[in-house]
């Protein structure tokens, strides 16, 4: 039950962010996810959204560089030591995390955690092993 | 004022007898021309088939002008007209596209060039008393050892530290007291910029001259280095095609650059026509090699503007003197003393696939060097989402321009379409430096 990310190349340059999401706020598209990484000239913005695919070509129609990525979504209980535990599995099963990023569902006492791996098969299979759950494309688009 | 000579009857040579003398010479380089391949068949076409064919001084408008690209196509040897054996060097300059060109030099060339240098530090007035301290690059590039030759020559203390190590620089200025320097205007005040730092002041060093060269600088570059060391400082002129430095220099006036006659024929012609210009008009820089005999060149395009100054100079020295360089003919730009074509760095960008073809260059000043910025276009379908894939390609970037062009560039990556496009001829090189 992988899920797909897509990750948006951005050049440092005022109002980029904005342009970017006001392009996803015209066309309703939802982000259920997301994260920045920067470096001195550029940032790569990730998100999660119900329609991969759709968005991609929406961004691409627009001029923007993004690109597909699979990705894991967890749900985890939200308390301290919540993301601590899984990680605890994923280290134990010499399971390497690439990058993450998490955020709080509404109304709910879970979080939910968005993983990269090197190997997301071997993943998935562990956790469901340790009846951890995985967040499939439906339950995403119904957060 | 003193004025010294290195050799004083050829220098101070008078103008009937200078002509003959470049006569002679002249023929003498077009036979040794038509031992070479190329010169062979081009000045056939001519109508020259020997040195014979060189009667007057009309017939010398019969030879056709020499390029940079005759140069590119007769690599690597084209231009060779003496025996390999005889060759005691050869300097190659790195291609704009990939060919690059090479100049060979027999002993006696070698030292034909040693002693114009020779010529060219007593006319500053410097003596074998003075301790020279190289700071230009050696190897290929031939201002280091091109002033390295004369000034061993004229007995001098040489210092053979070459370009760059700030710290070691000073530290050898302050232990050695150095009194003369070569370098180029540019690395000059960026050391100026860091004595304090290395707690070296004006009065721990000896300085008296200091020989700038390689860029282009502006008279009121040498009044402030002059200013900030209380130094004389002289202008040189030199390109590796007509061996490197020691084309011209100045003397202790600093009014103008002799250039050496009886071994270069100068001549300012029109750079859209090729057409020879008047004395006192400027334009490109032609020369004609007298006395080097493994790569003769005959009236070389130099694509150097500049114009000849009127009238004898103070120093009584007879050969003509050059102003400071004022422009080029092509757009090659030089950045901290080092020469770059566009055409290089977009070689370089062409062969690299995660990049798109559209980029810019940007120059910039920071302190007193120059910086070189590289704009490139990331390819849409190469990204993968990866900040270390993205910051992989930054440096494999930096890493192919800085083989390719010497100069370490910083490399910017944009979105597609971020760089303008140009309809027509692009405007891909932004020049922001203060111009010295």
């Amino acid at each position: 039950m992988k899920l797909t990310q897509i990750s948006i190349f951005l050049e440092n340059r005022k109002g980029r962010l904005y342009e970017v999401c006001s392009l996803l706020g015209k066309h309703k598209i939802n982000i259920r996810a997301l994260t920045v990484a920067e470096s001195e000239q550029f940032g790569i913005l990730r998100i999660v959204v119900d329609k991969p695919e759709e968005t991609a070509a929406i961004l691409k129609k627009n001029g923007f560089v993004a690109s597909l990525t699979e990705i894991v979504a967890v749900e985890v209980a939200d308390k301290p030591g919540g993301l601590a535990e899984i990680l605890k599995v994923f280290s134990q099963s010499n399971i390497n995390v690439e990058y993450m990023y998490g955020f709080v569902e509404k109304k709910s006492d879970k979080a939910m955690l968005v993983f990269r791996f090197d190997e997301p098969d071997k993943a998935i299979a562990l956790l469901k092993k340790k009846k951890i759950k995985v967040i499939g494309r439906k339950e995403m688009g119904d957060l | 004022m003193d004025i010294n000579f290195w050799d004083k009857e050829i220098e101070t040579i008078d103008k009937a007898a200078l002509k003959a003398l470049q006569l002679k010479r002249l023929k003498e380089t077009v036979s040794y021309a038509l031992k070479t391949t190329f010169y062979k068949s081009r000045l056939k076409k001519a109508g020259i088939n020997s040195s014979d064919d060189i009667k007057h001084w009309e017939d010398y408008k019969k030879i056709p002008l020499t390029t940079k690209d005759d140069l590119r196509e007769c690599y690597p040897n084209g231009l060779l007209a003496v025996d390999m054996q005889e060759v005691v060097r050869l300097h190659t300059s790195s291609g704009t596209t990939g060919t690059p060109t090479v100049i060979y030099h027999t002993k006696s060339d070698i030292n034909h060039w040693a002693e114009l240098v020779a010529r060219s530090i007593v006319a500053t007035g410097a003596t074998n008393k003075d301790v020279f301290q190289n700071m230009m690059s050696y190897g290929m590039f031939t201002g280091g050892l091109g002033l390295h030759y004369g000034a061993e020559k004229v007995g001098m203390t040489v210092i053979p530290m070459g370009g760059g190590n700030t710290k070691r620089q000073i530290q050898l200025m302050k232990d050695f007291g150095s009194t003369v320097l070569h370098v180029t205007p540019s690395y000059i005040l960026h050391i100026h910029s860091k004595l304090e730092e290395c707690g070296v002041g004006l009065n721990d060093l000896k300085l008296k001259k200091a020989y700038l060269g390689a860029e282009p600088y502006s008279e009121n570059t040498r009044k402030k280095v002059e200013h900030l060391f209380k130094m004389d400082v002289y202008n040189s002129y030199g390109l590796s095609e007509m061996n490197g430095p020691g084309v011209a220099f100045e003397c202790v006036h600093k009014c103008g650059m002799h250039v050496w006659e009886d071994t270069y024929l100068l001549e300012v012609v029109d750079p859209k026509t090729g057409g020879s210009l008047g004395e006192d008009k400027e334009g490109e820089i032609v020369l004609t090699n007298l006395n080097r005999r493994a790569t003769p060149l005959l009236r070389y395009r130099t694509r150097d503007i500049a114009f000849i100054y009127k009238g004898l100079c103070g120093c009584k020295r007879t050969h003509r003197r050059i102003s400071r360089i004022t422009g080029r003919t092509d757009d090659m730009l030089i950045i901290n003393g080092v020469n770059v074509y566009p055409s290089q760095i977009e070689e370089v960008i062409m062969r690299i696939p995660e990049v798109g073809t559209n980029y810019q260059i940007y120059l910039e000043k920071e302190g007193t060097l120059d910086k070189l910025i590289v704009k490139v276009e990331i390819y849409s379908k190469m990204f993968r989402g990866d900040i270390s894939e993205i910051d992989a390609l930054k440096s494999r970037i930096i890493e192919e321009l800085r083989a390719s062009i010497i100069i370490h560039p910083t490399v910017e990556l944009h979105e597609p379409g971020a760089l303008p496009v140009f309809e027509g001829k692009a405007k891909r090189v932004v020049d922001n430096r203060v111009k010295l």
